[in-house]
């Protein structure tokens, strides 16, 4: 079973429409292209934005926005829908959260679990910024105790 | 930046972070070998399945609830006859079908249903009543993202369990099994 | 040719590797001139069965040998000749094989070039390519053989995925691969230098020309790659955060660190610790690059099947060789603070600054890549980690970075110059101010895009202000050496690569229409004319071609003919037709008929969307330009840094104080 849905993550790229397990039409190399009526550029910005924040299911390398899986086209309809009623981005991505889990979302809320990918790039780069104000410190001159190196002028 | 090298155990560090991140990938790969990347877990376990209103396959102008379905403990399986996967699984389906001692209900995702009659034709028809979601809006509010996949929902109409992806004897033993008992005990 | 042939070579190029590795070392450590001499026959040998190899899996695939599995599973009698010679490349096993044609060419050239280095550190850099090739054949030969059969042999091929059937293909893995094995050049100079106790860092100077090349390869790789995606994945984006995407930028990070701190080595003599760490990690990342994308561990758009024994074995590669490397820096790294002392304000603080960035950002874009890792090992649910996470942490962590980029090579080694920092920092703000807002004057209105007309801007004034500077204090013909040229030209493509890819994100219109034939959309100044759908057929597929006019003000600019392809195997391929431009692409992908002789298009206007590989071919050249630079060249046979093997008895320095 293994072997059967890494053939299927497979397909979802590259397979032909044949070899597809549990994917209707899956066709990935062709371009998702849905004819949606945005009443103008902005809602058409917003909803590009949106779904390119948000995780395709089916093809989990993509994102709702790229993919050409039938999942995306459905969530994408759906999504289009929610904003045609005025919901909010944010309530947009509750309503799928609560069906599909955070995995939905590139952007792991802040919770228990993400605190690590949160707060771990300002911890690396307070401790590698105090390294680099210790070695400073430890090596830096007054300028005028500096000799001058005629041979690297630059 | 490592001038500050200077003490031993500075040195030590970068050898140390790169041992745990080894271990890390040790990890990573024996759960690769464990689980498959493409399962994600339901969110909606421990809580009220969705409320739905489908045609039944059998006869399109009768509309199943979840009201009509209360009372006792049942599989839902999603299946499609353009499902290659569930193909696979319908032997073991067929061959379980009586020894769940629950009703087992097929739920018919995005398919014609004059396919999915002639895939139950030609492949025999474990369900003890199949439901039609034509246009796949319903497997929005149950979070279905291909087939197949499995709910275990019990009377209250309380998800308890989803499988993705096809139904073996080793899950069945493993995860259904202890769970219909489970229901069934709660109920009695 | 037989294919069992290339497996017999593969087995002696393994055996010539693990020679190569043992008799120069071993020669080295006993001082023991014939054993290190050794080390160029062995690496030419090397390469003589690895290239006999690789020909010979070429010629399979040129003849149509498909009683070997790996030519039936990736060619096809159709497929056309071109892309039979990339296919070789095209799956697992024949990439593997590229890879250590690329380790061979690499070895090669520092045989040919590398002859004036001392014997004992031209030796051990070599033996210590040997450990790295031996390792990699070993894998290819236990996992990843390319040579198996398959009998009886299909009388034709499955086929090339489509995806891959594109001349962007034909040159990404190449040259990212020239840039990550590159890498292992530096790396082979700094073990060489922690075996063979190099007290002084004259190896530095030795191998920045190495990494420079390295770097400059491993830039164009990315871009190559980056521009596939655009022009072949069809939905106009040119960078997605994805794993595979991620695994080769770190090294370009650490990369990039490491050619900038190798100049502070080479030039002042300090942060050698950091040089010879950063050069292990160059490699290291390369390494890690290429376990992540073989062994399944992520899910990533260039899903590449799984396989665990692989995955292990790779592991285990790359835990000997990085884990053995930083064992011996931890044991050897040196313990003196070593070079000159600089004030807060110079050159050096600067580099220091851009070095803990780009490392930072490494850091933080291998965090995000292995994250959801950390949730299924911890079992605290799935997590995905994505655009939106990595694309701002970036942005926060290069800001520091490109608003010091212009004083680094303003400022001075060692001494502060405040006049100077004074003097360009008013010039830099007011045309960067100045730029921002005539962007605002032409149409760019979101914050965004202004901040990217600045941010640009910012960083070409400064490389202007420096060149002038240059042009006037230095005395005529000195004024620019290659080194500096080169940087220049690397910096210039920074802030060119940022206008690029700022303005393509926010003055890109682009929509999804359905048209039937005859009917126009009007996208930004331009005009879309549909003038419907023709069948096509190409040496190896049957297309349905759009046929779109592109009008301005009513004058035709181009007319663009973007197909959908359809494979012998079944596989359906979005080919975008674009039309390039310096200033701007315009861009349609064909979709679906939408009934009633409609079809569906996504049609762009994306301006600037070159200045995004324009900026990283400017990189490109700058690091090969570097390495044209006379401080590089090798005159004469060096005299030996490394700690003799006996030491004098009496320093020369000693007896002379004696005598007086």
């Amino acid at each position: 079973m293994k072997r059967l849905f890494a053939a299927l993550l497979l397909a979802c790229l590259l397979a032909p429409a044949a070899q597809a397990l549990t994917v209707q039409q899956v066709t990935q190399a062709t371009v998702p292209i849905d004819v949606l009526p945005f009443r103008n550029d902005a809602e058409r910005a917003r909803f590009r934005h949106l779904t390119g924040q948000l995780r395709c299911m089916v093809c989990q390398d993509e994102s709702l926005l790229a993919s050409n899986a039938d999942f995306a086209r459905q969530l994408r309809g759906q999504i289009f829908a929610m904003m045609q009623q005025g919901q909010s981005d944010k309530e947009i991505k509750a309503w799928l959260v609560a069906r599909y889990s955070t995995f939905i979302l590139y952007d792991p809320p802040l919770q228990a679990s993400t605190i690590a990918l949160w707060f771990g790039t300002p911890a690396i780069l307070l401790i590698g910024g105090l390294v680099v104000a210790v070695l400073l410190r430890r090596r830096t001159r007054p300028a005028d105790t500096i000799t001058e190196d005629p041979g690297e002028d630059w | 930046m490592n001038e500050s090298a200077g003490k031993p155990v500075a040195r030590l560090v970068p050898l140390i972070a790169f041992a745990a991140l080894v271990a890390f990938f040790v990890v990573g790969l024996v759960w690769n070998q464990t689980h498959d990347a493409r399962f994600v877990p339901s969110p909606l376990i421990n809580k009220p399945a969705p409320a739905f209103n489908l045609p039944r396959l059998e006869n399109p102008t009768q509309l199943v609830s979840k009201a009509n379905l209360l009372g006792q403990p049942y599989l839902l399986n999603v299946f499609a006859s353009w499902c290659f996967a569930c193909a696979e699984e319908h032997p073991t389906l067929m061959a379980y079908r009586d020894r769940f001692g629950i009703p087992l209900i097929g739920y018919d995702y995005k398919d014609a249903p004059a396919d999915a009659r002639g895939w139950l034709q030609k492949h025999g028809d474990p369900y003890h009543e199949v439901i039609t979601d034509q246009s796949g809006e319903t497997a929005l509010d149950f979070g279905i993202y291909g087939a197949p996949e499995t709910y275990l929902i019990d009377a209250q109409g309380i998800i308890r369990y989803k499988h993705i992806g096809p139904l073996t004897p080793a899950v069945i033993a493993k995860d259904i099994e202890p769970r219909i008992r489970e229901l069934k005990q709660a109920g009695a | 040719m037989n294919p069992e042939l290339g497996q017999l070579a593969l087995i002696l190029a393994l055996i010539l590797s693990a020679l190569q590795c043992l008799l120069p070392i071993i020669g080295a450590w006993r001082n023991n001139k014939p054993l290190m001499e050794t080390a160029p026959s062995l690496a030419i040998g090397q390469f003589v069965f690895i290239a006999m190899a690789y020909g010979i899996l070429t010629w399979a695939f040129w003849t149509n040998d498909f009683s070997v599995a790996y030519v039936a599973q990736n060619s096809n009698l159709a497929l056309p000749w071109f892309y039979k010679l990339a296919a070789v490349w095209g799956a697992h096993e024949g990439s593997l094989l590229l890879w250590m044609l690329i380790l061979n060419l690499w070895t090669v050239a520092l045989v040919v070039l590398g002859g004036k280095l001392p014997r004992a550190f031209f030796a051990r850099v070599i033996g210590v390519l040997g450990f790295v090739a031996f390792g990699f054949i070993l894998y290819m030969v236990a996992t990843s053989n390319p040579f198996g059969r398959i009998l009886p042999a299909p009388a034709n091929g499955a086929d090339l995925n489509p995806v891959l059937q594109d001349p962007g293909l034909t040159f990404h893995p190449p040259l990212l691969y020239m840039g990550y094995v590159g890498f292992s050049v530096a790396f082979a100079f700094a073990i060489a230098a922690l075996l063979g106790g190099e007290l002084k860092a004259t190896w530095v100077r030795w191998s920045r020309p190495w990494t420079n090349a390295a770097w400059a390869f491993l830039t164009i790789g990315i871009v190559a790659g980056s521009a596939w995606a655009y022009y072949e994945l069809g939905w106009g984006g040119w960078w997605f955060w994805d794993p595979v995407e991620n695994a080769s930028f770190m090294p370009w990070l650490i990369g990039t660190a490491l050619i900038h701190a190798q100049a502070i080595t080479d030039k002042r003599g300090g942060l050698r610790a950091w040089t010879l760490l950063l050069s292990i990690f160059g490699f290291a990342f390369s390494l890690l690059g290429t376990f992540l994308v073989r062994s399944g561990l992520l899910t990533s758009v260039h899903a590449f099947a799984f396989a665990p024994k692989r995955g292990v074995f790779m592991l285990v590669y790359l835990a000997v060789v990085i884990g053995g490397s930083l064992a011996l820096y931890a044991l050897r790294a040196p313990r003196v603070t070593g070079g000159k002392s600089f004030a807060l304000a110079s050159r050096e603080t600067m580099m220091l600054i851009g070095n803990l960035m780009l490392t930072v950002a490494c850091a933080m874009v291998l965090l995000g890549t292995l994250y959801p890792l950390v949730g299924e090992a911890l079992n605290i649910g799935r997590i995905s980690v994505g655009p939106p996470y990595f694309g701002p942490l970036f942005l926060l962590l290069m800001t520091p970075l490109v608003l010091a980029l212009p004083f680094g090579p303003l400022s001075r080694w060692g001494k502060a110059d405040l006049k100077v920092w004074r003097r360009a920092l008013v010039r830099i703000v007011a045309l960067a101010a100045a730029a921002g807002i005539i962007g605002f004057i032409i149409g760019v209105r979101s914050w965004y895009g202004l901040l990217g007309v600045t941010a640009a801007t910012w960083v070409m004034t400064g490389v202007a202000l420096f060149a002038i500077k240059r042009w006037r204090e230095a005395p005529r013909g000195k004024r620019y050496p290659f080194e500096m040229l080169g940087m220049m030209l690397a910096h210039f493509g920074i802030g060119v690569f940022i206008a690029g890819a700022i303005l393509t994100r926010s003055l890109s219109v682009e929509q999804d229409v359905s048209m039937r034939p005859g009917a126009g959309t009007v996208v930004g100044a331009y005009t879309f004319n549909f003038k419907g759908v023709s069948e096509v057929r190409g040496p190896n597929y049957r297309a349905q071609q759009g046929t779109m006019l592109i009008t301005r003000h009513g004058k035709p600019v181009v007319t663009l003919y973007p197909q959908k392809r359809t494979y012998p195997g079944g596989q359906v391929q979005t080919e975008a037709a674009i039309q390039a431009g310096i200033f701007r692409d315009l861009y349609v992908s064909l979709g679906d008929p939408v009934g009633d002789n409609a079809w569906s298009l996504r049609v762009y206007d994306k301006p600037f969307v070159r200045w995004i590989w324009g900026g990283g071919a400017l990189m490109m050249l700058g690091g090969f330009v570097v390495m044209a630079d006379k401080r590089f060249r090798l005159k004469h046979a060096i005299e030996p840094e490394t700690v003799p093997a006996r030491p004098d008895p009496v320093p020369r320095a000693k007896l002379a104080e004696g005598g007086a």
